[in-house]
Parts: structure tokens; sequence; C-alpha cells
């Protein structure tokens, strides 16, 4: 076990260098510089752009930018093309903002999907089945920002509240109660569509409940456990979901990664100043160590979640064995 | 002649069934997914009349700018300041004009052909890497490259790759490189040919050790006819299943990259950067969002359903011998 441990983190290491590496292939061989963020300026001289150049080391060859990376990454010294700030420190901040947005959706995400799911499977071919099939796939389907801007459109004609960013414009002059009441409002409706409409949102996970609920229904211990004369509930959510839950267990960590990743388009949608914005930001000014630490972590979460998954795998179903 | 009728009726029967067939017996059932398969057959004739019409013999003209008839309604008729050349055909805006009083059924029809290329190109670059990683991993994966094995090398390769948070990665590209439809349909293949990978070199180290390509191999047949004549086909129907979904996949993700801004360029329209546009005047031309909305979904939908129709009809536990 403890070798096991050791040898996949050591693995997982190595693996982590090897994506830094290639994330800064990628920037820095593709077209596209700092310097030419905004190549229109008549300001711009070619001494600026030798001066600005030479300040990012941009003229480096490419193991030192990357040593020089990976030692500013470490020492904490790693500082925005941008604004010249130090980039953990505004990750963090960022990433403070997109927590609760994250917490939320995954709450929702896994709360709606399993009874649907489940209900789906028990009563397969019924109506309730076909419905709630179509609606999966309707939302699966559907372009994710289109769904929000109707949702927006709903809630503002209709409801008549503001649905964009963290807070309403001047709510801090507000009570403590009602500035928490409008913060959460702000988090509800960000929070249920990209639970709706998200790449992992309730859409996909109910039909992976559904599927592996059924594959499960039909396993032999199930007969058995109703030859006996059980109660269909007990057979149901003691002896079938049991077994259905465990490919979930690997699930939780393919959650972490898309703290960054798919938040992009949500946050995008509605105004969110959270790491997903940061990153379209600096993915806009070519902000290379911005882009290429928040690669870093996204990469590191993937790993970290995979073999969380796998540890808690190998805890929840006693037929694995980490070796 | 009528004697010998039952026998030439037994005969039919006792023919045995191709796997093609036996899948399109199952598929057909589906109504769901053979509603989808109606709507592709429609939409791929609708892409090859909309190049036709709009490019080759100009009937509806994408690209004419009528100022004077800026955001008209669907089904409404020019005004008379439009001069006679610029005239939609039929003398009505079927879907009504944008902001420019461009004819929003003209961009529709131009649309059609490139957001269906867009996902077609996306999906054969990611499936003839998938295909030729998987395939490699799965049939030379054994032989040793120095201290490694191909396998190893290959799927330690996909790994780094799987764990690049995979929208991010391709925002910073296409963000970085210059802006061309080409460079999106590239960086979509490049970045979803993983699953493919995984499936391909799954299939081939089951198919390998099966009896018909141990005959094959005994037979003295050259490598190159036992992959390509009798591995791959067996090899493909998981593959099939995932390329229908993942043409889905690239629409809506150039429909994202074009709610981002990084969708592709005027004057050419898609599906996408129409849907895009038109957020702008979300309550002013509703149907500037509405129409490209709702034609992504049902077209992604489409794909969805048949995608998820093929899975059920080539599965043999789904799949009844009876007819």
């Amino acid at each position: 076990m403890w070798r096991y441990l050791l040898r996949t983190l050591w693995q997982r290491l190595l693996l982590l260098v090897f994506i830094s590496i290639i994330s800064h292939g990628i920037v820095h061989l593709a077209p596209g510089e700092p310097t030419e963020v905004d190549p229109m300026n008549p300001m711009m001289k070619a001494e600026d752009i030798a001066r600005i150049r030479k300040a990012f080391h941009l003229d480096d060859p490419f193991y030192l930018q990357y040593l020089d990376w990976l030692r500013d990454l470490f020492s904490g010294n790693l500082k925005s093309f941008q604004n010249g700030l130090p980039v953990l420190p505004q990750i963090w901040a960022r990433f403070l903002n997109s927590l609760p947005l994250f917490i939320c959706t995954t709450l929702l995400v896994w709360t709606l999907s399993f009874p649907t799911g489940i209900h789906a499977a028990v009563r397969r071919g019924s109506r309730y089945d076909r419905v709630t099939t179509f609606l999966a796939y309707a939302l699966i389907s559907v372009p994710s920002f289109f769904l929000s801007y109707l949702l927006i459109m709903g809630v503002v004609q209709v409801l008549h509240l503001p649905v964009l960013g963290l807070r309403t414009f001047g709510s801090d002059q507000l009570s403590a109660v009602p500035r928490a009441m409008d913060s959460i409002w702000h988090l509800t409706v960000p929070a249920l569509m990209s639970a709706l409409a998200g790449a992992t949102g309730v859409a996909v996970l109910s039909r992976y409940v559904r599927a592996q609920m059924l594959e499960v229904l039909d396993q032999d211990y199930v007969r058995t456990a109703r030859a006996k004369g059980l109660p269909e509930d007990k057979v149901i959510y003691d002896h079938a979901l049991r077994n259905a839950l465990l490919p979930f267990v690997t699930l939780f960590g393919f959650l972490l990664p898309g703290l960054i990743s798919s938040s992009v388009i949500f946050e995008k949608i509605f105004s969110w100043p959270g790491l997903g914005q940061l990153g379209y930001d600096a993915i806009i000014g070519r902000d290379f160590p911005m882009i290429l630490t928040l690669n870093f972590i996204a990469a590191a979460l993937t790993l970290v979640g995979i073999f969380v998954s796998d540890i808690l795998y190998a805890l929840v179903d006693p037929r694995i064995r980490l070796q | 002649m009528t004697a010998h009728a039952p026998i030439l009726e037994a005969e039919r029967l006792a023919a045995p069934e191709t796997p093609f067939q036996q899948v399109w017996r199952t598929f057909r059932k589906d109504r769901l997914a053979m509603a989808g398969l109606y709507v592709l057959i429609g939409l791929v004739a609708l892409a090859l009349l909309g190049k036709l019409l709009t490019e080759w013999w100009v009937v509806f003209d994408p690209a004419a700018v009528r100022l004077p008839d800026k955001l008209r309604p669907p089904f409404s008729t020019p005004s008379a300041a439009v001069p006679a050349a610029q005239l939609p055909a039929f003398g009505v805006y079927f879907f009504g004009t944008d902001e420019l009083g461009r004819n929003v059924f003209a961009r529709m029809l131009q649309g059609s052909f490139v957001s269906l290329s867009v996902g077609f190109v996306a999906v054969s670059i990611s499936l003839a890497i998938g295909i030729t990683i998987g395939g490699l991993a799965g049939f030379y994966g054994h032989r040793k490259w120095g201290p490694f094995s191909i396998d190893g090398l290959l799927m330690r390769f996909t790994d780094v790759v799987l764990c690049f948070p995979t929208f991010f990665l391709i925002l910073t590209v296409v963000a970085l490189l210059p802006p061309s439809i080409y460079n999106i349909m590239a960086v979509i293949g490049l970045t979803s040919w993983m699953s493919t990978a995984r499936f391909v070199r799954a299939e081939f180290l089951s198919l390998r050790e099966r009896d018909f390509v141990v005959a094959a191999h005994a037979l003295g047949l050259p490598e190159w006819r036992i992959i390509f004549r009798h591995m791959v086909p067996n090899a493909l129907s998981p593959v099939f299943v995932s390329a229908s979904i993942d043409v889905a996949y690239a629409i809506l993700t150039e429909s994202a990259l074009s709610f981002l801004g990084f969708g592709v360029r005027p004057p050419l329209a898609t599906w996408g950067n129409i849907l895009a546009d038109g957020r702008d005047f979300i309550f002013d031309a509703p149907w500037l969002f509405a129409i490209p909305g709702s034609a992504i979904l049902i077209v992604v939908l489409a794909f969805n359903l048949v995608g998820e129709g093929l899975r059920d009809a080539m599965n043999p536990k789904l799949r009844k011998r009876s007819s």
C-alpha cells in the first residue's frame, strides 16, 4: 500500500513536470507575444518592444525561461506581466470568489442528479424515464450561454432583480442581513445555471447514475434479494444503490479541476470575478506567468483528484487492491 | 412458381445477418434516435444547399449590408429605401435582419455549412490521432524503445494531455494563434482525441488475442493488412458512438469560443457567432438570439441522440436476437 502510494506520487510529480514543460512550449512557441497585445498603438516603438522583451526575459533561451518560471513560482516571486503584482496572491483571492460558486454548484448537481437518475432507472421505460432522458439530452445540447441569457432575461423582466456580479451595486451600505441575502441571491442563479447546463452538470451525471443503476439492477444479487422477499425499497436503496455508487467515488476526483477549466463560460456570463475570469483576462493580455501558473495548478488539481479517487476507490471497494 | 416460394423464403431467412444489419434493425426501433438521424440528413442537405445558394449561385447574399433595414423582425418585407440589387430573395426576410441589415436567413444558411464543417473536420482530426495512437499502443505496445515499452510511452503521453484543462487550453491556443477557422478546427481536434485513443487501444488489446487475428498471422498476412483489414473494422463501434457525440461537442465548443470573442471571424457566419453577436440585441431583437440558439440546440441534440442510439444498438446486451 505505502509503496504503491509513494510510487504513484513520484510518477504524478514526473507527469506534472512534463505538463509544465509542454505548456511552456505551447505558450512560447505559438505566435503572439505580450508586446503584440496592442499592435496598432503608435506610441509603441521598436526600442520599447525591445525593452519590454528584455524586462520579461522573452529573449532568453526556452529552458532558461522555464527554469526562471519554476524558481519564481516556488519562491513566490512570480509577477504578472499585466500589473506587476505577485501571481499567487491574485490567484488565491480569485479562488476565494470561485469557491462558493463551485461548492453550491457541486451540491446542487449531486443532490439533483441522484434522485432523478435512480428514479429513471427503477421506472425504466416509463413516461418519467422518457421525459427525463429527453430533458437531459436537451440540457447537454443547449449552448450554456444561450440558456443562461434566457434565464437572465426572464429574471430581470419578470422579477425585476439584478443577477450579475458578486453583489448588487451599492449593497455594501446595507446592514448585515440584507447584504448576506443579496450575496446569496447573486450566488443562486449562476450556481443553478452551471449545475443545470454545465459540462459536468445534472444532465450528464443523472444519465450516468441511471446507467449504473440499470447495470446493477440486472445483477444476480439483486434478483436474490428480491427472491428472499425483501421490500422493494430495501432492495433498491440497500442492495442495488450501494453497489451502483462505487464508480461515483472516482468522479469526486475529477470535480476538482473543473474549478478552473469549466468556470470560464459561466463566470464570464454572470460577471463573476473568479478564477475563470482571471484566466480569460490573462489570455487576452498574453500574461504568460499567469496563464502558465493557472494551467499548472489545474493540472496539479487533476492529478491530485485522480490520486485521491484511486485511494478512495480502494477504501470503498474491497475487491480493489493497490499494488 | 408458387410451390417454390416457401423454399426461397426459408433460404432468405437462413442467410446470416451482417453486423451492420443487426445494428440497423435495433437502431430503427429507437424513435428518438431515428428522429435525430432524419434531422441530420436534412441538415447535411441544408448545409450543401447553403454552400450552393450563398457562395456559388448567390440567391441569398449573407454579406449584403442594408442599413435602412436594421433589426427587422422575421417575415418582414424590405423598406423602399433598399436598392433593387440588394432586395432579399422572394422579397421577404424570413428570419429578419441583424444590426447591419444583413439577411439572417442567408447568414444561417451559410453558417450551417461552416458550423457543420467545423464539427466534422475537428472530429476527423481527433479520430485520426486517436486511432493512430490507440492502434499503435494496442498492437505494438509490447515492443521496447530503449528502457520503455511503446504502450507505456504512448499512454503516459495520453495521460499528460488528459491532465490539461481542455477548454482553457483551447482558449489559450486560439487566442495566441492568428484568428482563422482552420486553427479552431485543428485545436478542437487536437484536444479531444484522448478518449478515442483509449477505446481503440482497449479494443486492439483484446482483438490481438482473438482467433481470427491469430489465424491471419498464421496465414502470413502482412501486418498492415491485419491491422487495417481485420482489426480496425472490429474496433470501430465504440469509435462511431464517440465520434457522433464529439461532433456535437465541437459545435458547442465553437459557439462557446464565439461567445468569448475567439470564434470564427466575420464576415464568415457560423451559428455560434450569429448567436454570440445576437446577445447584444437580446431585448430589441430577440430573434437574432433565438433562431441560431434553437438551431444549435436541435442539431446538437440530433447528434447526441444518434450517438446514444448507436451505443444502444451496438450493445449486444440490449440487442435481442429475434426481430
